[in-house]
C-alpha cells in the first residue's frame, strides 16, 4: 500500500522529533496504567500485613537475575542506538537482536518461575497476593513481547539503513519497560 | 533526523546498576525492616532514575518531558492518597472489616496456606 | 533549528501531489485523511447516539406506562430494563460524547486549525478509528448473547458487575467490559496523536498563544483522558478476570475491596467529565467570536481556567462516593474541592459573555446552540453545587435530581455541543450551507423538549425518587398522581424532542448534497481552517499557510473588513 508519510510529521515546533515526542506520551500513558495497577497492589499490601508470608514463596533469584538480564538488554538497545546514531548498521542490528535476546532469556526465566509455582499450589485464584502477582507480571511480560516484535520489525529497517531513529523511540520504550521492572522486583520479590 | 549528542560511557553505567541491583539484593540478609525498605524501594528509584537519565537520554531531553512524566507520578500519588483512606480501613463506627486471612486465623487459629 | 529550517525549505517547494482517484475502499473506508476519520467517528457517533436515543425512549414508555406495551420494542422485562439504562448511559458517554467530541472534532479540524496537512501520524489515526469501530462491533453483538446486554448500570460497580448471579448478564457483562477497554485504546492512541501534533506540527509562525481555543481544548482533554483512564485500564483488568476467571480484587469475602472500583471508576470518570465538556467549550467559543464579531474576551485566562479546571478534576472524584462508606475526613476534603472547581468554569463562562457583550450578535443557528449551551450548562453546574455537599449529597444521592443534574450538564456537551459544531463546521465538511428555518425549526425542537424532560425530573428527585427503579407502581409513596403525571409529561418530551431530530436529520441530509455553495468563507471567520478550500482536498491547503496573529482578531478597528484571518501578512 503506497503511503507517503504527511508533510506534518517531518514539523518539529518542540524541537524534539515528532517520533520521540510520541514515544513520550506513550510512555506517560503506560505509567499511569502500570501505576495504577501497582498502586492498587500497594494499598492492598499495605492493608493486608500476612502478605509478607506469601511473598516469602517468591524466588528472589529469579527475580534478580531477571533484574540483571533486563538491565543488561537496556544497555545493548542503549548500545544499539549509539550505533545507529554513528550509522553503524551491522553492530545497530546485532545489539538490536542482543537486545531481543535478553527478552526472550527473561521470558523463559519468567516461565519457570510460573510453573514452579503453580506447581506448588499458588495459582491466579490462591488469594489476592497471588491474582496481583499474575496479573503485574503478566501484564509486564506482554509488553516485554510487544518490545521484542517491534525491535524485531525495527531491526530489518535498520539493515536496510532505513528509520534509525526508531531504534532510539523503541529503546526509550524498552527502558521503560526496564524501569517498571526495577520496581516490580522489590514489591514482589524482596518486601517479605 | 535523529539529532546528535555525546553518548556517556554506557557500560560504566551499567557496571553501577548492577552493583545497586546486588546491593538491593543483599540488603534483606541484614533482617532490618527499614534497611530492606531502603535498599530494595531506594535503590530501585536510584536505578529507575539512572536509566531514565543516561540510557532513555532525560539527562539531555528538553525539561517539559521530566514534567510529563512526573505530572503522571503525580497523578498516582494523588489516587493514592485519596483512596488508601478507604481501602486501609479495617473498621468503621458500625462495621468492621478485617482482613479475611486474620478472620480466618481467629476462627481456626492460623491454618496454614498450602 | 537547522531542522527546522529544512522543514520549512521542503514545505516551500512542496506541491500539491496529483493523486490519481482512490478507489471506494480506500477513499471512505481505510483511509489515512484526518478529514475522512473524522467523518467515520461522527457518522459512526450519530448512528450510536440513534441507538441510545431509542433506548432512552424505551425506557421512558416503560417508566409513563409501566408494564405496557412499548411500540417499537414489545413489552420491558426488568432485565431489560437494566440493559437498556445501563447501555444508555454507557452508549452517550463513550460512544457518543467521546467520538463526537473529542475524536471527530479533533481529527477533523486539528491539522485544518493548526495549518498542517494532515495528522503526524495518519496510519495510528486510522488503526485508532477501527480499534473503536471493533468496540462497537463488541458492545452491539453484547446485546443479543443469551442474558442480554450489560445490566449492572453503567458505573458498573462491583459486586453488582462482577458476579453474573448478580447482573445476571453472564456474557454481556465481559463483553460490556471489553468492549469500554478498546474504545479506551482508541482514544488513547488518538490523544497520543493529537498531542503530538498540535505540538509540533503547527504552522509557521504560529505561537502557543495563536492556537484557537479549540485545538487547545482538545489538546488539554486529550491529556486529561490520557492521565485519567490508566488507573480505570488496569482495574477494568481486575474486572475482567473477576467476572471471567474468577478472580477476588473486588469481593470483600476473599479479601477484596468493592470500594477501590468505585475510586478507580471515579478517578477516572470525573476529569472525563470534562474530557468531553472542554471540546464543547471551545466550539461554542468559537462560535461565540464569529457571530459576535468580537474577540474572544480574556484568551489567556480562559487557557488559564482551562488548565486549572483539568488540574483540579483531578482532586474531586469521590463527590460520586459520598454515600459508598468512604472515611468522612475525606468526604469534607473532597466537598471543599468540588465547589471549589465551580469557580474556574464560572470564570470561563463569564469570559464567553463578556465577550457577547457589545458585540453585533447575529443568531443564526450555530449561535443559537451556543448561547442555549451557556444557558443549560449554567443550570447543570448550579444543581451540581447541591450536590456536592456531602450533606445533601446524602438526601439526593442516586435520585432523579441527580439524574437530571448531570443531564444538564451532558446534554448541553454532547448534543448541543455537537450541533453547534455541526451546524458551524458544516460549510467546511461538505462545501455546502445547511438550511437556516430548518435549523432554527430543529434548536427550538430540541431545546424546548429538552427542559420539558428534566425540569420535572429534578422535582420528582427531591419528591425522593430513586433512580433504579423498575416500575414505580410497586411504591405508593411514588405513584402518586401528581408525580407520574410529571413523568408522562417527561416522557412525551422526550418523544417530541426524538421527532424533532427527524428535520435535522433531513436537512442534514439533503445539504450533503443540494445545499447553497458554501465558498472557502461563509461565515468570515479568521482561523486557518476557514482558509482551505471547502470541503478541503487530500492535503488540506493549495500552499501550506503561514500565522501573522492570534485567532480572533474581530472588528480591530481601523480595518476595512471586521475580520483579519490569521495568514493575512496585513
Amino acid at each position: 500500500m503506497a503511503f507517503t508519510a504527511p508533510l506534518a510529521t517531518a514539523r518539529s515546533a518542540t524541537d524534539i522529533p515528532t517520533g520521540r515526542l510520541a514515544t513520550w506520551w506513550v510512555v506517560v500513558s503506560e505509567i499511569v496504567i502500570f501505576g495504577g495497577l501497582v498502586v492498587c497492589y500497594i494499598m492492598f499490601r499495605l492493608h493486608h500485613t500476612d502478605w509478607a508470608e506469601h511473598a516469602s514463596h517468591t524466588s528472589t533469584t529469579a527475580g534478580a537475575f531477571n533484574t540483571f538480564v533486563l538491565l543488561t538488554s537496556s544497555l545493548f538497545i542503549v548500545l544499539a542506538h549509539q550505533a545507529a546514531s554513528a550509522r553503524d548498521l551491522k553492530k545497530a542490528f546485532r545489539y538490536i537482536w542482543f537486545t531481543i535476546g535478553g527478552g526472550c532469556i527473561f521470558l523463559v526465566v519468567k516461565s519457570i518461575e510460573w510453573t514452579n509455582e503453580i506447581s506448588h499450589g499458588y495459582t491466579l485464584f490462591t488469594n489476592n497476593f497471588w491474582s496481583f502477582y499474575y496479573v503485574t507480571t503478566g501484564l509486564h511480560g506482554l509488553h516485554v513481547i510487544a518490545g521484542m516484535v517491534i525491535m524485531a520489525i525495527i531491526s530489518i529497517g535498520v539493515k536496510k539503513g532505513e528509520h534509525l531513529p526508531r531504534v532510539e523511540y523503541i529503546g526509550i520504550y524498552w527502558h521503560f519497560v526496564d524501569i517498571v521492572w526495577l520496581f516490580l522486583f522489590p514489591l514482589f520479590y524482596i518486601a517479605k | 533526523m535523529s539529532q546528535e549528542h555525546a553518548h556517556p560511557n554506557y557500560i560504566k553505567i551499567w557496571a553501577i546498576l548492577t552493583f545497586l541491583l546486588f546491593v538491593s539484593i543483599v540488603g534483606p540478609m541484614a533482617g532490618i525492616q527499614a534497611v530492606t525498605l531502603i535498599t530494595a524501594f531506594g535503590i530501585a528509584v536510584v536505578k529507575a532514575a539512572m536509566v531514565g537519565a543516561y540510557f532513555m537520554h532525560l539527562n539531555i531531553e528538553k525539561r517539559y518531558v521530566w514534567y510529563m512524566l512526573f505530572t503522571a507520578l503525580i497523578f498516582l500519588g494523588l489516587f493514592f492518597f485519596g483512596t488508601s483512606p478507604d481501602v486501609l480501613k479495617a473498621e468503621g463506627t458500625n462495621w468492621v472489616n478485617p482482613s479475611p486471612e486474620q478472620a480466618h486465623a481467629e476462627t481456626d487459629g492460623g491454618g496454614s496456606h498450602h | 533549528m537547522t531542522m527546522a529550517e529544512s522543514t520549512a525549505a521542503t514545505e516551500s517547494s512542496h506541491e500539491v501531489h496529483h493523486h490519481k482517484e482512490p478507489d471506494f475502499w480506500s477513499k471512505y473506508v481505510f483511509s489515512t485523511d484526518h478529514k475522512m476519520i473524522g467523518m467515520q467517528y461522527m457518522f459512526t457517533g450519530i448512528v450510536m447516539a440513534l441507538i441510545g436515543g431509542y433506548m432512552a425512549y424505551v425506557f421512558r414508555m416503560q417508566l409513563a406506562y409501566p408494564g405496557e406495551h412499548v411500540p417499537g420494542f414489545g413489552t420491558v422485562t426488568p432485565l431489560a430494563y437494566n440493559s437498556l439504562i445501563t447501555n444508555h448511559g454507557a452508549i452517550m458517554i463513550f460512544w457518543v460524547a467521546m467520538p463526537i467530541l473529542i475524536a471527530a472534532l479533533g481529527n477533523f479540524l486539528i491539522p485544518l486549525m493548526i495549518g498542517c496537512d494532515d495528522m503526524v501520524f495518519p496510519r495510528i489515526n486510522r488503526l485508532s478509528y477501527q480499534i473503536f469501530l471493533i468496540s462497537v462491533i463488541v458492545l452491539i453483538s453484547s446485546f443479543f448473547v443469551p442474558g442480554g446486554g450489560f445490566g449492572g448500570a453503567w458505573t458498573a460497580y462491583p459486586p453488582l458487575s462482577a458476579q453474573s448471579q448478580y447482573n445476571l448478564t453472564p456474557f454481556g457483562a465481559p463483553l460490556w467490559l471489553l468492549a469500554v477497554a478498546l474504545e479506551f485504546v482508541a482514544f488513547l492512541l488518538g490523544g497520543i496523536n493529537f498531542i503530538t501534533t498540535t505540538m509540533n506540527a503547527r504552522a509557521k509562525g504560529m505561537k502557543m498563544y495563536d492556537i484557537p481555543i479549540m485545538v487547545w481544548m482538545i489538546v488539554i482533554a486529550s491529556l486529561l483522558f490520557m492521565a485519567s483512564v490508566g488507573p480505570l485500564i488496569a482495574g477494568a483488568v481486575m474486572l475482567l478476570f473477576d467476572q471471567t476467571l474468577g478472580t477476588t480484587f473486588y469481593n470483600p469475602e476473599n479479601g477484596g475491596d468493592p470500594v477501590l472500583w468505585q475510586h478507580l471508576f471515579w478517578f477516572f470518570g470525573h476529569p472525563e467529565v470534562y474530557v468531553v465538556l472542554l471540546p464543547a467549550m471551545g466550539a461554542v467559543a468559537e462560535v461565540i467570536c464569529v457571530f459576535s464579531r468580537k474577540k474572544l474576551f480574556a484568551y489567556k485566562t480562559i487557557l488559564y481556567t482551562t488548565f486549572a479546571t483539568g488540574i483540579l478534576s483531578f482532586f474531586v472524584w469521590a463527590h460520586h462516593q459520598f454515600i459508598a462508606g468512604i472515611d468522612p475526613r475525606m468526604a469534607h476534603v473532597f466537598t471543599v474541592t468540588t465547589v471549589i472547581i465551580s469557580i474556574p468554569i464560572a470564570e470561563m463562562l463569564f469570559c464567553y459573555i463578556a465577550t457577547l457583550f457589545g458585540g453585533s450578535i447575529e443568531l443564526r443557528t450555530p449561535m443559537l446552540f451556543a448561547l442555549a449551551f451557556l444557558a443549560e450548562f449554567l443550570i447543570g453546574g448550579v444543581t451540581g453545587i447541591y450536590l456536592g455537599s456531602s450533606g445533601m449529597d446524602i438526601y439526593f444521592h442516586d435520585t432523579y435530581f441527580v439524574l437530571a443534574h448531570f443531564h444538564y450538564t451532558f446534554f448541553p456537551i454532547a448534543i448541543i455541543g455537537f450541533f453547534t459544531s455541526i451546524y458551524y463546521w458544516f460549510p467546511k465538511m461538505f462545501g455546502r450551507m445547511m438550511n437556516e428555518t430548518w435549523g432554527k425549526i430543529h434548536f427550538w425542537g430540541t431545546i424546548i423538549p429538552f427542559n420539558c424532560i428534566f425540569l420535572p425530573l429534578f422535582v420528582l428527585g427531591m419528591a425522593g425518587q430513586h433512580r433504579r427503579i423498575y416500575n414505580f407502581k410497586n411504591f405508593p409513596d411514588l405513584a402518586t398522581p401528581d408525580l407520574h403525571n410529571l413523568r408522562i409529561f417527561a416522557t412525551w418530551s422526550a418523544v417530541v424532542m426524538l421527532v424533532f431530530q427527524i428535520p435535522f436529520m433531513i436537512n442534514f441530509m439533503v445539504s450533503i448534497f443540494r445545499g447553497k455553495k458554501a465558498g472557502k468563507n461563509p461565515w468570515k471567520a479568521n482561523t486557518l481552517e476557514w482558509t482551505a478550500p471547502s470541503p478541503p482536498p487530500h492535503g488540506n491547503f493549495k500552499e501550506l499557510p503561514v500565522v501573522y496573529r492570534p485567532p480572533y482578531e474581530y472588528s480591530v478597528p481601523g480595518r476595512e473588513k471586521d475580520y483579519w484571518p490569521q495568514n493575512e501578512p496585513n
